[in-house]
């Protein structure tokens, strides 16, 4: 463990990391806001969901450096009078278990058809593949929008609002995963015809076998990499679902939400409302992605 | 031949590349000269460097590398440090290249009387019109069939082997004084070798070309080159007329190296081996670099580098032909080789 | 006899499609393209010999390695393992542990993901050979040995190692099922020089203390020399020429094996000035008519261009079969030593 601990540090990974000040810094601003998030029941100034501490009476103060602030709440309050730092840190939790849960699903998803289509080639190719081009002529929201109709019609209200944010983890999760196909059956043909998968079929052993355990660890670098700038992509998709009102409910606000619900104020003067959760999102999105361009870079050793 | 003034003179030729652990030396204190006309051959094993210098000398290493020490002229000229749009002209003009692969050199967008019409009223006072019949006239001089008809073809159209022909005649179309050729022959099969070395080697000596064949195939050097450097680990280990190299070689990588060739003639039960690996360029041994695979090792070899020194007819970077030591050399000598021959 | 025999193989052929898509050949107009990689290869590999298979790039002797441990199916013809179907052979576990393979790029062929002692341990593991992990452990330890490296190296990625130390690693795998016979694909054609003289020595020795079979595939004539019992030599597909080694390489009789002979740079430097083969190796797409060899061939007459020759015993030396329909008219000129090859001016048209 120490050992591996040790072989990371002398990797060309971190040094390539600790020679680029802009990825130093997204990482940091990364770790920084996934931590506020995860840990926002136990650091957030105020629990904007309790409603027994919530008064009506602080609703629409101003950030604290402001004339009227109150430097309890740091970022101000919305019309209900929740605490938008809090709200925020809560806000980023579910818009990035809805990002980080979709990705997931857009990877083992993807995974299993790029490595399946690549491996055996032939029909299961050709059938796995049309799929993913037919997939990929329908914009994400579209398709967002079509499940969450669907469900909609066919849930009654209050179950639909507990089902909202798997529906959206599904929407966007299913609507990312023949990026991830495509580039592992790419890799999964190279790696198909080298020396060492030949070898383990002279051995004999099963195709599902040399597949999970000689040819997935090969083609697992630029999934890490496409996964982690389809994670900005899928936290913007779900504030794009959330602003237009078919994302996760109010009751659970995510930034998206939280974005939708400020604009309502923007133009009566209270801009803090939608302008604080807009900077979140933009600092999130840009510090993960990246960090995704850089992991890009350093493990293109073309580029290196 | 050494009364005539050497072509290409490299003096004491470094080259570095700066990595994140510290730099590395690719190539040390390499010397050498090519006359006018003159084949020199360059041979090694992967990595001792041999590319690296011809790549020095036409001006494209790859960065990070650089010429870090030591000069480079041709025609009494330095031309290691002109500015890169200098050197492009040098390298048309009176340098050609011929790389490995013939698809690295040739533009597959342009038909390949295009590239070779180019390459001459760029460099040459000639007019289109006349560039092209010469074009046509090179393709006929390296041995492409219809050459007047596939003048037109792209790079694609043509075989392995006739691309690296048309290759041949892109390098020499502007009648350079000194062709750089990096493995010519080694992505061709056996016959198409045969073909193309009788063919370098003819328009060479026709046109009194000076040429550099850099390979790690010591048949193709044996057949084509006059002189021969041998080169370890970034460094010349010797370097001598080619028949006394591969007959009498003196430095002991060489009479291993020479031994390890399979011959044709005869089964051998056993091959002459080096035991082990030339060590990476980042733990190069301290003294001859050589030393921890040398049969004849003593104990100078461990402490000093050696420079190359007269060796019979040869000149060999090795202890074994310093005066001062030759005691202890013949010691080791008798001992090593009787190792070797157990081997 | 055919106790004795290791392999066999009877007029195998290995065909590929080789197509463009539906649309674009209805759109040019053109029918399905079959290339015939091995095209009717018959030979036979006795117990404890090596039989080594020559010829240039596209001659189909790679493809030949992969039919016979079963990487390809045959298109025609048939693979006879120790007796038994091929197919049949390598259903059964305790069959297919007899066969392992080594390939050309140590760089290609050590899965780079895995540690060295992981790597030599999985046909171990896929064989169940060992019945404890500490056994496995211990195997794997008498193999680094036995291939000259220490067993701590199993620690380690493949990368940590030189092309012919990596080498090594996938001799010690290939030997790990305890095989009988070995297909070695090009084994030291991408290492140097001295290198390859170690692996050569290696294999060597290896053969003598296991009684290992080798069918050893090679482009390098010098190196075929001296690993082999018999020599096949392929062109386009087929065996042109099946002789033992030392009848082969003091009198070659096809064409062909004298033409790749008379390639081979001079080291003795005697002097002579080399004939070079004129022509290229046509496409196994469009082969030529009648004998594949006859558009380079200086003896080819109009028989060549219309029949393809079968293999014969050849005039003058009956250890030989030879495809060629010059050798059995006597139109060669018979039996010849190798160098008499190079003083006759060789046997080919300059191109």
């Amino acid at each position: 463990m120490v050992a591996a601990v040790q072989r990371f540090f002398d990797s060309d990974i971190w040094w390539s990391f600790t020679r680029s000040p802009v990825t130093v810094i997204s990482a940091i601003v990364a770790f920084v806001c996934i931590a506020g998030a995860v840990l926002a029941p136990v650091i957030a100034p105020h629990n904007p969901f309790d409603l027994a501490s919530l008064q009506l009476l602080d609703a629409f103060k101003p950030p604290a450096w402001s004339e009227e602030g109150e430097p309890t709440y740091l970022l101000g309050t919305d019309d209900q009078g929740r605490d938008m730092l809090s709200a925020i840190m809560y806000g980023a939790r579910v818009s990035l278990l809805v990002g980080f849960c979709a990705v997931v699903m857009s990877v083992l998803l993807g995974v299993s058809a790029g490595l399946a289509a690549g491996y055996l080639g032939g029909t299961v190719d050709a059938v796995l593949m049309r799929i993913a081009d037919i997939k990929l002529t329908f914009p994400t929201i579209l398709i967002a929008l079509l499940i969450d109709g669907i469900t909609r019609a066919a849930l009654p209200r209050d179950v639909h609002d507990q089902v909202a944010i798997y529906v959206v983890i599904f929407a966007i999760g299913f609507s990312n995963w023949p990026s991830f196909a495509r580039t592992v059956r790419g890799s999964t043909m190279v790696e198909r015809n080298k020396e060492y998968v030949q070898a383990a079929r002279v051995i004999g052993l099963s195709r599902g076998r040399i597949m999970v355990s000689h040819v997935l660890p090969n083609v697992l670098g630029p999934v890490l990499v496409i996964a982690t700038l389809q994670l900005g992509f899928a936290i913007l998709a779900e504030a794009t679902l959330s602003f237009l009102g078919v994302g996760v409910p109010p009751t659970q606000p995510s930034l998206g939400t939280l974005i939708r619900i400020g604009n309502d104020f923007l133009f009566s003067g209270e801009w803090w409302i939608t302008i604080f959760p807009g900077i979140a999102l933009i600092v999130l999105v840009l510090s993960v992605n990246l960090l995704g361009d850089w992991l890009r870079d350093a493990l293109n050793p073309k580029l290196r | 031949m050494s009364n005539t003034l050497p072509l290409l003179e490299v003096r004491n030729l470094r080259v570095e590349f700066p990595t994140r652990r510290g730099i590395l030396t690719a190539l040390d204190d390499v010397s050498f000269d090519i006359h006018p006309g003159e084949v020199l051959g360059v041979v090694g094993e992967s990595g001792a460097g041999k590319s690296m210098t011809g790549a020095a000398i036409i001006g494209l290493l790859e960065p990070p590398g650089r010429i870090a020490g030591g000069s480079i002229s041709l025609g009494g000229r330095r031309i290691d440090n002109l500015p890169a749009k200098e050197m492009r002209t040098v390298r048309g003009r009176e340098i050609g290249a011929i790389f490995q692969d013939p698809l690295t050199t040739l533009n597959p967008l342009y038909t390949v009387g295009r590239q070779l019409v180019e390459t001459m009223t760029t460099h040459l006072p000639l007019n289109p019109a006349e560039a092209r019949r010469k074009a046509v006239e090179w393709l006929e001089l390296v041995g492409i069939p219809a050459a007047a008809q596939r003048i037109d073809s792209y790079p694609h159209e043509f075989s392995g082997g006739m691309r690296q022909r048309v290759v041949i005649a892109l390098a020499l179309c502007a009648e350079p004084k000194l062709i750089v050729a990096d493995e010519p022959t080694t992505a061709l099969d056996v016959s198409i070798q045969a073909q193309v070395i009788a063919l370098l080697k003819r328009l060479a000596r026709e046109k009194g070309t000076a040429m550099m064949l850099v390979t790690h195939d010591m048949g193709v050097i044996a057949e084509t080159a006059d002189r021969v450097a041998v080169m370890y680990a970034g460094r010349i280990a010797e370097i001598g007329a080619v028949r006394q190299v591969v007959k009498h070689p003196a430095h002991p990588y060489t009479i291993g190296l020479m031994g390890s060739i399979p011959p044709i003639s005869h089964r051998m039960p056993r091959l002459l081996q080096i035991e082990g690996a030339m060590p990476r360029l980042s733990s190069i041994p301290r003294g001859c670099a050589y030393n921890p695979r040398c049969p004849r090792v003593f104990d100078r070899c461990r402490q000093d580098r050696p420079d190359l020194l007269d060796a019979g007819d040869t000149r060999a970077a090795c202890w074994l032909y310093d005066g001062a030591d030759k005691d202890a050399a013949h010691a080791a000598a008798e001992s090593g080789y009787t190792e070797v021959r157990r081997g | 006899m055919a106790d004795d025999l290791m392999l066999r193989t009877e007029d195998v052929a290995r065909h590929f499609d080789v197509s463009r898509p539906l649309i674009q050949r209805m759109i040019a107009r053109e029918g399905r393209r079959t290339l015939r990689a091995v095209d009717g290869v018959s030979f036979d590999i006795p117990k404890g010999t090596t039989l080594s298979l020559v010829g240039e790039s596209g001659c189909g002797k790679s493809t030949v390695a992969r039919l016979v441990v079963g990487l390809y199916a045959p298109t025609r013809g048939r693979v006879v393992f120790d007796g038994r179907d091929l197919a049949e052979a390598r259903s059964d576990a305790a069959q297919r542990r007899r066969m392992q393979m080594i390939f050309q790029d140590p760089y290609a062929s050590l899965n780079p993901r895995w540690r060295v002692r992981d790597i030599i341990a999985e046909p171990i593991r896929a064989f169940g050979l060992t019945r404890s992990n500490a056994e496995t452990v211990e195997r794997v330890g008498q193999l680094l040995t036995q291939v000259g490296l220490a067993p701590a190296d199993g620690q380690k990625f493949p990368h940590e190692f030189s092309g012919g130390q990596r080498q090594r690693i996938s001799i010690a795998r290939a030997l790990s099922s305890n095989p009988e016979f070995l297909v070695c694909d090009e084994p030291t054609s991408a290492l140097d020089v001295s290198v390859q003289a170690q692996i050569l020595n290696l294999m060597k020795d290896l053969q003598a203390r296991l009684g290992l079979t080798y069918l050893f595939i090679s482009h390098n004539l010098a190196v075929v020399r001296q690993v082999s019992d018999r020599v096949g030599v392929m062109y386009l597909g087929r065996i042109v020429e099946l002789a033992p080694a030392e009848t082969l390489f003091t009198t070659p009789r096809h064409p062909y094996t004298r033409a790749l002979m008379e390639a081979i740079p001079d080291l003795d430097m005697t002097g002579r000035q080399r004939i070079p083969v004129g022509g290229e190796v046509p496409s196994p797409i469009t082969p030529p008519s009648g004998c594949p060899f006859h558009p380079r061939c200086a003896l080819a007459n109009d028989r060549c261009k219309a029949e393809l020759p079968p293999m014969l015993p050849a005039r003058g030396t009956p250890a030989a079969k030879v495809a060629c329909h010059a050798v059995e008219e006597g139109r060669d000129g018979g039996p010849q030593a190798a160098v008499r090859v190079a003083e006759r001016g060789g046997m080919l048209a300059a191109s």
